[in-house]
C-alpha cells in the first residue's frame, strides 16, 4: 500500500460525501487519505439498487451502486489513497488517531480533516422489539442486496418514509413478501413516485398505524398492528395479527457526530435534520478552523446532497490549503450552493433547506 | 411461521446472478458449517439457518442480526477465541471458529 506521511487531507468516511471531498480535494494536487471502518469503500451506496432522481448533475437515473462504482473509480484515478478496515477511534485537540487495519494506532495532524462519517438508524421500541427478525431497513437491506441472505418469508415494514417504501419494494423484488408497511403519521412520508410503486405491488400502506407488538419464542412468528389516534396513542380494540417473520424499523435517521464531538465541534439540534448536528458555514467549515463536515454527518439528507457537499467541503479544504485560486474557488462555490439549493426545493426540500439556513446562520454569528 | 429456508438469494432481477466466491468450512459451536469466503460471519450463519447468534446475559433473551453495519453490536459473537466480535462486520475466513453466545439458564 502507497502510503504518505501525514495527508494535507484526511478524509474520514468513504461514503459518497466522503469520496466526492475526496476527488475534489486531489484535483487541486492534495495528498488526500480516505479512512473508512469498513472492508470496502462506498459506504451505505452500495445497497441502493434503485434509481436516483433529480437531474443528470445528481446522477438522475443510475442507480446508487453504479454512482457508488463511478465515484470509487475517479478517486482510484486520482490517486486518492484508501485506507479500509481503519476506523477513527478519537480526535484530541487536532490530533487523529486511526486504529490502521484495526491493528496498529496511528495519530496524524493532517492539513485539514473532512467527517462524512454518514448516519445511524433510529429505532422504535415495542414489547419484542429484540428479537431476530426485528431489524432496521438498513439492515434488510444490506443483507438482502449485498450478502444475499434471504433474511425471512414475510415482512411488515414500519415507516413510509423514502426508506421504508423502497427497502419493502426491494424485499418484494427478491420474493420477500411484505405484508403492510405502517406509519404512525396521517400521510405517507415519501415520494410518491415511491409510494405508488409499492402500490402498484399490492402492499397496503396503513397510515395512522403503529406497531403494538412482535411475538415468537426464538424468532419474530407474528406482528400486532394497531392504529393511533391524533396524539400517537394507541387505540385498543383496533388490534390487527399479521402472520410476519421480520419487521423493517424505517423510524429515521440520526447524525453520526461522535468525532465531530470529540474534536470539540460545537453542535446544535435542528429536528428538520434529525437531530444534532455540527454547526458548519455554508463552506461545510466547523466551529474548529480546519474541521469540515460533509454528507449525513451534516444533517439527514440524500445521497445526491452528501455527494455535492462533499464536493463543497473538498474545495474549502484546497482553498484552506492555498491550493486553489481565489476566482477559481469562488465559482465553483457558487456552482455547489447553487446544486444545492437546487436539490433542497419543492416540498420535501424545503424544510431542509431553512433548516441548513440556520445552521449556517448560527456559525456566521457565532465564528465568522 | 416455519424460519427455515433462509437462504442464499442466487438470482436478483437487478443484480443478477450471485458472484462467484470460493467456499470454505468454519467451524460453529463445534459443529462444521460451509461458508463463502469474505462474507460476514453473520450471513454465513443466516445461510445456514442460525439466526440466533447469541443471549442477552441477564434475561438469557435471544438476539440476532439488527443493524447489519457494526453499530448496535447485537449480533456480537466469538471468533477464533475473541469474544465480543460483532458478526455482521467480520469477514468469513478458511477455519474460521465461531462461538455463538449461548448463556446456561
Amino acid at each position: 500500500m502507497k502510503r504518505t506521511e501525514v495527508p494535507d487531507v484526511l478524509v474520514v468516511g468513504g461514503g459518497p460525501a466522503g469520496m466526492a471531498a475526496a476527488i475534489v480535494a486531489s484535483e487541486y494536487g492534495a495528498k488526500v487519505r480516505i479512512v473508512d471502518e469498513n472492508a470496502w469503500l462506498g459506504g451505505q451506496l452500495v445497497k441502493q439498487t434503485h434509481k436516483f432522481f433529480g437531474s443528470a448533475r445528481h446522477y438522475a437515473g443510475s442507480r446508487g451502486i453504479d454512482i457508488c462504482a463511478r465515484l470509487v473509480k475517479e478517486a482510484e484515478e486520482r490517486d486518492v489513497e484508501v485506507m479500509l478496515d481503519s476506523p477513527v477511534v478519537g480526535v484530541f485537540d487536532g490530533l487523529v488517531i486511526v486504529a490502521e487495519r484495526q491493528e496498529r494506532l496511528a495519530a496524524m495532524r493532517p492539513g485539514c480533516t473532512i467527517l462524512a462519517t454518514g448516519a445511524g438508524e433510529n429505532a422504535i421500541a415495542f414489547p419484542g422489539w429484540t428479537l431476530p427478525g426485528v431489524m432496521t431497513a438498513g439492515a434488510a437491506q444490506t443483507f438482502v442486496n449485498v450478502h444475499r441472505i434471504r433474511i425471512g418469508h414475510r415482512a411488515v415494514v414500519a415507516g413510509s418514509g423514502n426508506v421504508g417504501l423502497i427497502v419493502a419494494y426491494q424485499l418484494e423484488q427478491v420474493g420477500i413478501n411484505v405484508a403492510a408497511i405502517v406509519e404512525a403519521m396521517p400521510s405517507i412520508g415519501g415520494w410518491g413516485v415511491h409510494a405508488a410503486k409499492v402500490r402498484k405491488l399490492g402492499i397496503p400502506i396503513l397510515t395512522g398505524h403503529t406497531i403494538a407488538e412482535a411475538r415468537g419464542t426464538e424468532h419474530v412468528e407474528s406482528v400486532t398492528i394497531q392504529r393511533v389516534d391524533k396524539a400517537f396513542r394507541p387505540v385498543s380494540g383496533t388490534e390487527e395479527i399479521l402472520e410476519a417473520d421480520i419487521v423493517c424499523l424505517a423510524v429515521g435517521m440520526n447524525s453520526r457526530t461522535r468525532l465531530a464531538e470529540m474534536a470539540g465541534c460545537t453542535l446544535m439540534h435542528v429536528p428538520a435534520l434529525g437531530g444534532k448536528v455540527p454547526v458548519h458555514s455554508a463552506g461545510m467549515e466547523t466551529s474548529i478552523p480546519g474541521f469540515f463536515v460533509a454528507g449525513d454527518i451534516s444533517g439527514i439528507e440524500e445521497a445526491s446532497t452528501a455527494i455535492e457537499e462533499g464536493r463543497l467541503a473538498g474545495l474549502s479544504a484546497a482553498r484552506t490549503l492555498e491550493a486553489v485560486s481565489g476566482v477559481e474557488y469562488e465559482e465553483r462555490r457558487s456552482a455547489y450552493i447553487e446544486a444545492l439549493a437546487e436539490l433542497r426545493s419543492g416540498p420535501f426540500g424545503l424544510a431542509r433547506r431553512e433548516a441548513k439556513e440556520e445552521v449556517v446562520k448560527s456559525h456566521e454569528r457565532r465564528y465568522a | 411461521m416455519s424460519n427455515a429456508g433462509r437462504t442464499r438469494i442466487r438470482e436478483h432481477p437487478v443484480l443478477g446472478p450471485l458472484a462467484e466466491a470460493p467456499e470454505c468450512t468454519i467451524i460453529v459451536d463445534s459443529q462444521p458449517l460451509t461458508a463463502r469466503v469474505g462474507e460476514p460471519v453473520l450471513a454465513a450463519l443466516l445461510a445456514n439457518g442460525i439466526h440466533v447468534v447469541r443471549r442477552s446475559e441477564k434475561r438469557n433473551e435471544p438476539r440476532g442480526l439488527f443493524c447489519g453495519i457494526g453499530l448496535c453490536t447485537d449480533c456480537m459473537v466469538t471468533v477464533n477465541g475473541l469474544p465480543n466480535t460483532r458478526s455482521c462486520v467480520t469477514l468469513v475466513e478458511p477455519g474460521m471458529v465461531i462461538g455463538t453466545r449461548k448463556v446456561e439458564p
